[in-house]
């Protein structure tokens, strides 16, 4: 790329010609504010908080140009220091504030909004302007996301997110003018639309204006209920995130800290999805290879990740009968909780209460889904974000830098490297690899990474040779993250361009580490570091750290199988650990 | 079609028509505005009487816009070696008259013409200053009639360019007329052309901008009902000098009788082989697809209006990258509004020196004004660049009616501003009017009387801009609504000094930072009215009242001496305000009066006053 | 506030009704072309008379995009109704000439008389009172359409009730 030469605020930069004056201005050391800016997804130029004082050879540029769009050329001097640039970013600030609601104290975005952040830095003193709002639109009804007109600030960046990272777009802006507003068509409640609640317009969201479903005090309550056995499982990609909450760099495990912290909390049991990840790649391996040799459906598709499913139901069903038929982790967790440890602890499964602890939105909307239970027992009764568990922490005042590392109970504490990687884009097919390959070659196998499944391509492509039924086979594999990543895979195989026999599909760009639910990183954060990235590093790492990095090696579920399952597939294991789907609808009309 | 011969004979057929013809022709102006002036039964009337009549030669010809809104429903009438004669305010019972006596008889029946003399609209103040270039075919030619459009050269131009030029010789002569965009900054036409033939592209497309959407302005409409051809064949002309293959047409779905006259026109055009494909037998192919608005102010600004023809919603995006770059579907794109297209084929025929004969040296051609509001001769004018706006409002206008003071005008719409006495006499252009405080804009030119409260006319702007910013950047959206609320406080008697500061601090800050044209305008109404009518602000917020007695939380009806107690009032006022018996003196109870103003207009004596 | 879902269309088009035919027809016609969106809804209120959800949501159906995106569109520009409107259309044109020519007593006279805000329909269906942009008529400001008929320099406004009592006694009795 060429570089070109230009100054910002009097310090000469060469910089590549591709770059933005606020790229630019990075590189300079000099922090220009943004909020509608989201790198590479929401670059709309709509806020008008990045503007800058320009000229081109002496040319001045007309009126302030924003900064996030306006392209480097040579010869630029860039100005954001002067008093017009000052005092047009600070009235633009003051204008979104007077239409934003202002309960800044008990918002769930305080201390973490970047409104607030900016108003902060830019020293604003009073609240200027005070007029008419925009209606105040709350939708509750979601499972998973909560929608508050009054909070929103226009910014666009869920829209562009739904629409061009997910491929779905729930979100638009309607109407015009003052009276815009972000919604879903005829404001529907985002509970009866496409929505596969995964959470990435939270993610998207500057301010409180979708933010997650609470389900805080439902958790207190039973801790708080003598009655009730309380017990807790945590994802995988929560140990990699939940540490940025106290203010540990992005991608930093902290599975030992987080064991103890919940045990501190009051949870009676403090277990570990990892176990039914590896459950789930005991029966979801068992169910490929058995479709591989029976002439089932192929390609096989994973059913770990909700919002996958819902997305799935609602825009291809024809792959339905593709899906695997196994639960996810969190609900084989919930299943196995209320029966194999039920029995084992002998006490009844009406007393336990079972929470999650989920990088994700939408599994706070796959446990209630109606089939999601056994006899009239729920699998899985609370599902909290890894924000909702730091804010628990921080509600007991735990000082998270000073817990000691804790371990997991037993029975079903125990998990592999294999359900580790879960988290990350590829990591469900890896970990099917590692299990599949070494049960067909009837060794255990020293080359587990399947690094062609690792990092963050939209679609990604692996062959595996395995010996099935005698016969040397090609195993073709593709994994995809990120509805509208999934969108393009299944375009390709229903139109017979691609011929693989098992996908996987994670609803979220990056995986589950990059849920919906996971810590906020900031737009100005995004602009240096890639969360999903470090994250994903995170667990890789842990993979590398634990003895044992495939399913089948986990002693605890070899005794699951052993002394209560059977055989994975077997009659219980399906009564238990299996489900089914069905074709859904959106905006019904009523 | 393929040579210029072919043109040639349609219009010489044409011509000879003409001149042979024994024809009277009665021609009647139905335009939308002739139309909402009743033309439709007037015309109705003259062609189904003629036909009962059995007056053979008597043929009825719908046209466009005649220009003199005032007088509308117009009809003239031409007899072979006769003088034209215009009647004006024609209903169906003048129409009968006409019929019996002027066509059947070939007696003109004076007392329906201008002033009760016979002769024609062109000998009127209004029509000498003109000088019709853009509209030079509205009202003349019979708008659903190729024939005609090429017996007033129709076609020619683009037949030259097609079969003598090159696309470069087409921009070069553009660029040498110096014609500059007629719909708003008056960008220079030949060089936005250049800018998209020095883009390599696959496709190219060209945009007729024919959102009209400025309150008070309908020339371009004027042109669209009146000479549909003449955009035609300019897109044409500039598709050929662009490298362009289609064209769009983003009309106002609010002008039916525009799009149905278009798609005559482009049926028609197409027969001929005017659009189409290997046009003129060369291998330049032209087709030419109308989109409709659906109502949004803000889709006349050229990134808006791309966004709604790609079918999203018609917000704006960040310039550059500029549509003569990245446009249309990331094509390289040109619009250009109506007018500034119905200059382009006499250009061509006539050459850019002819056209550098009217105007200034940096604003050369004409420009058509729609004038309107407190002014005796509404309509449409076309005149040179570098008139002034006296010439302009008494000459061809004739001052405000009812012997009112004149105020101010507003030009350039809701992006433009107010030019008062003091600059009547500056010679418009497009850089003197910007100087001035204010913008040419689309023309519309809304004259405003001593009776007109500015703030009211700023607030009035900004209603109409906080309905139609799209939404999009913060300034616009969030900006506009609140001087629109400083506005509504200010006209509503709860001012204060600091909120015209507020308001100007406002103004400022939407100019320096609104993403698009609309919201860098928006403020102009305002800033200028500030500028010249500082004083009414004042008043409104330091003696808390309205100069020109508009705003009603600032006035008093009251009843002086010269009340006769005739009770006449106090009957009318709608909410039994007034109290008083017979031949006393009568009151107004001010907390109960709305301010509506009846008594005051009912009242026979003047007695009633405004203050 | 919490708020339910709800049609707000305040008209019931079952899914089966043969009008979607027809613009299924016209969308077809449509297919080689580019960003049809707004041509699709123009011709669908034309059909139906309003956008309702049903129509919506077939238009996103038939044309691949969202929902939320077609009622976007379709909320932005202000010629598209989502709710059905009245037998008589009254538009009083607030272009600036007519505005400074007394258009704002217009519309509030016609407010008053019609009992009903800008924008609403009469709870008996018969009018829907809108403001719009300039009409184009300046010189006959002010003005006022009640739907293809100009009414033209209302500078009395008393004619008004008048006015409308024409269209009370077109009204067939019930």
């Amino acid at each position: 790329m060429d570089k070109v030469n230009i100054t910002i605020n009097g310090i000469a930069l060469k910089v590549p010609a591709d770059y933005t004056v606020l790229m630019a201005a990075r590189e300079a050391g000099i922090d220009i504010p943004t909020l509608c800016f989201l790198k590479d997804i929401n670059e709309a130029a709509a806020c008008r908080v990045c503007v800058v004082e320009a000229d081109i050879n002496g040319v001045p540029m007309r009126n302030l140009p924003a900064s996030c769009v306006l392209k480097v050329a040579e010869g630029m001097n860039v100005r954001t220091n002067t008093e017009r640039v000052r005092k047009a970013v600070k009235m633009n600030v003051e204008l979104i504030l007077a239409n934003h609601n202002r309960e800044c104290l008990t918002c769930k975005r305080n201390q973490t909004c970047e409104l607030q952040k900016l108003c902060d830095e830019l020293g604003l003193q009073k609240e200027r302007f005070d007029g008419e709002k925009r209606p105040a639109h709350i939708d509750e009804f979601s499972p998973s996301i909560v929608r508050d007109s009054s909070k929103c600030i226009l910014c666009g960046r869920c829209v562009s997110t739904c629409r061009k990272v997910q491929g779905i777009g729930v979100l638009d802006f309607t109407n015009r003018g003052f009276r815009t507003e972000v919604a879903p068509a005829f404001d529907y409640s985002m509970r009866d639309v496409e929505c596969i609640y995964c959470g990435q317009c939270v993610q998207a969201c500057p301010v409180a204006a979708l933010r997650e479903k609470d389900h805080i005090q439902q958790v207190w309550d039973a801790i708080d209920d003598p009655e009730k056995i309380v017990v807790v499982q945590t994802a995988p990609a929560v140990r990699v995130g939940l540490g940025e909450e106290f203010g540990l760099p992005v991608g930093t495990p902290v599975t030992g800290r987080m064991v103890t912290a919940l045990k501190r909390l009051g949870f009676d049991k403090v277990f570990d999805t990892n176990f039914s990840a590896d459950v789930t790649i005991m029966e979801e391996g068992t169910e490929f290879l058995g479709r591989v040799k029976n002439g089932g459906k192929l390609p096989m598709i994973t059913s770990c990740s909700p919002g996958w499913i819902r997305y799935c139901e609602m825009n291809y069903p024809e792959f339905i009968p593709n899906l695997s038929s196994c639960k996810s982790p969190q609900q084989m967790f919930g299943a196995l909780v209320k029966s194999y440890y039920a029995k084992k602890m002998n006490i009844s499964n009406r007393n336990i209460v079972c929470v999650s602890i989920m990088p994700c939105t939408a599994k706070k909307a796959e446990c209630e889904r109606p089939e999601m239970e056994v006899d009239g027992v729920r699998d899985v009764d609370y599902v909290l974000t890894t924000r909702e568990l730091a804010a628990m922490i921080k509600q007991a005042r735990l000082r998270f830098d000073m817990l000691p590392e804790g371990e997991c109970d037993s029975i079903m504490g125990e998990g592999t490297g294999a359900a580790v990687i879960f988290g990350a884009t590829g990591g469900v097919m890896e970990a099917a690899l590692r299990t599949v390959a070494d049960i067909l070659w009837e060794k255990d196998l020293e080359e587990i990474e399947y690094t062609e499944l690792r990092g963050l391509e939209g679609v990604k492509y692996a062959e595996v040779n395995l010996p099935i039924a005698g016969e040397l086979t090609t195993v073709k594999v593709a994994v995809a993250h990120g509805t509208g990543n999934a969108a393009k895979l299944l375009d390709a195989v229903k139109a017979g361009e691609l011929d693989v026999h098992f996908i996987e599909v994670m609803a979220c760009p990056g995986g589950c580490v990059h849920g919906g639910g996971q810590p906020y990183v900031s737009a100005k954060k995004r602009m240096r570091l890639n969360p999903r990235i470090n994250r994903a590093n995170g667990l890789y790492d842990e993979d590398m750290r634990l003895p044992q990095r495939k399913s089948h090696k986990n002693s605890e579920v070899a005794a699951l199988y052993k002394e209560y399952l059977g055989e994975p597939n077997g009659h219980l294991a399906h009564e238990l650990l299996h489900t089914h789907y069905e074709p859904k609808d959106s905006y019904k009309i009523k | 079609m393929r040579t210029i011969s072919e043109l040639q004979a349609i219009k010489d057929a044409f011509t000879a028509k003409r001149q042979d013809s024994k024809e009277i022709r009665v021609i009647i102006g139905m335009g939308t505005c002739g139309i909402s002036a009743g033309a439709t039964p007037v015309y109705e009337a003259l062609r189904d009487g003629a036909r009962k009549m059995g007056l053979d030669n008597v043929t009825v010809c719908p046209t466009g816009c005649i220009g003199m809104c005032t007088y509308e429903p117009i009809v003239e009438v031409k007899v072979p070696g006769k003088e034209t004669v215009t009647y004006i305010h024609v209903d169906a019972a003048k129409a009968e008259k006409i019929l019996r006596y002027h066509l059947r008889d070939g007696i003109p029946v004076s007392e329906y013409t201008i002033g009760g003399d016979c002769g024609s609209l062109t000998e009127l103040d209004f029509y000498k200053k003109q000088n019709r270039v853009a509209i030079r075919n509205c009202g003349i030619v019979n708008p659903e009639d190729i024939t005609e459009y090429i017996y007033k050269d129709g076609y020619f131009a683009l037949a030259k360019a097609l079969l003598n030029m090159k696309p470069s010789e087409v921009i070069d002569e553009i660029k040498k007329s110096g014609l500059r965009g007629r719909g708003g900054g008056g960008f220079p036409t030949g060089t936005k052309w250049g800018f998209a033939a020095a883009n390599e592209a696959d496709q190219k497309y060209f945009i007729c901008n024919a959102d009209e959407g400025d309150p008070g302005a309908f020339m371009d409409r004027s042109v669209l009902e009146g000479d549909p051809h003449a955009v035609l064949e300019a897109m044409a002309i500039a598709g050929y000098a662009i490298g362009a293959s289609k064209g769009f047409i983003y009309v106002r779905a609010e002008y039916p009788v525009a799009v149905e006259r278009l798609n005559i026109a482009i049926a028609q055009a197409k027969e001929y082989g005017l659009l189409g494909d290997n046009i003129m037998g060369t291998d330049f192919c032209f087709d030419i697809e109308i989109r409709l608005g659906a109502g949004a102010f803000v889709c006349g600004e050229e990134t808006a209006l791309i966004a709604s023809i790609e079918g999203f919603r018609g917000m704006s995006r960040n310039k550059p990258p500029f549509p003569a770059n990245k446009g249309l579907w990331g094509k390289p794109t040109i619009i250009n509004n109506v007018e500034t297209l119905a200059n382009v084929a006499q250009i061509i025929l006539k050459g850019a020196d002819w056209f550098t004969s009217f105007g200034t040296a940096k604003s050369p051609g004409t420009k058509v004004f729609a004038l309107g509001g407190k002014i005796n001769n509404t309509g449409l004018v076309e005149v040179p660049m570098g008139i002034t706006l006296r010439e302009i409002i008494y000459e061809i206008g004739d001052g405000c009616p009812n012997g009112k003071r004149f105020k101010a005008v507003q030009t350039g719409g809701p992006s433009g501003g107010c030019i008062t006495t003091e600059n009547l006499d500056t010679p418009i252009d497009f850089d003197n009017l910007v100087a001035i405080g204010s913008m040419m804009g689309s023309g519309g030119m809304i004259v405003m009387d001593e009776d007109n409260c500015m703030v009211d006319i700023a607030r009035f702007f900004l209603d109409f801009t906080v309905d139609e910013s799209c939404g999009k950047c913060t300034p616009c959206r969030e900006g506009t609504k609140r001087m629109h609320e400083i506005l509504d406080k200010i006209t509503g008697g709860e001012g204060t000094e600091e909120d015209v500061e507020t308001l100007k601090e406002l103004a400022q800050n939407i100019k320096l930072t609104s993403l698009c044209g609309l919201g860098q305008t928006a403020p102009n109404p305002v800033l200028s009215t500030i500028n010249h009518f500082e004083n009414e602000y004042i008043a409104h917020v330091k003696e808390k009242s309205c100069p020109a007695g508009v705003c009603k939380a600032l006035i008093n009806f009251s009843i002086t001496d010269d009340c006769k107690g005739c009770t006449l009032c106090q009957r009318s006022c709608p909410v039994q305000a007034i109290s008083g018996s017979l031949k006393k003196k009568h009151v107004i109870d001010q907390d109960t009066c709305l301010k509506c103003g009846i008594c005051m207009n009912v009242c026979k004596f003047n007695a009633i006053v405004k203050e | 506030m919490n708020k339910e879902s709800k049609c707000s269309c305040g008209g019931v088009i079952s899914a089966n009704d043969p009008r979607f035919e027809e613009l299924k027809e016209y969308i077809d016609s449509l297919k080689d072309s580019k960003g049809i969106t707004m041509p699709v809804l123009q011709e669908a209120q034309r059909i139906f008379g309003f956008l309702p959800l049903e129509v919506q949501k077939f238009i996103a159906k038939e044309i691949g995009i969202p929902v939320s995106e077609v009622y976007g569109v379709s909320t932005f520009y202000s010629q598209f109704n989502l709710t059905p409107k009245g037998k008589h259309k009254i538009a009083v044109c607030l272009g600036t000439a007519c505005y400074v020519r007394g258009a704002q007593a217009v519309l509030d006279k016609l407010a008053e008389e019609l009992d009903i805000n800008v924008g609403d329909t009469t709870p008996d269906g018969l009018f829907t009172l809108e403001a719009t942009r300039c009409l184009g008529c300046c010189s006959l400001a002010p003005v006022m359409m009640i739907d293809d008929e100009v009414y033209a320099k209302l500078d009395n406004i008393s004619v008004i009730p008048g006015i409308l009592q024409k269209y009370y006694e077109q009204r067939l009795p019930e």
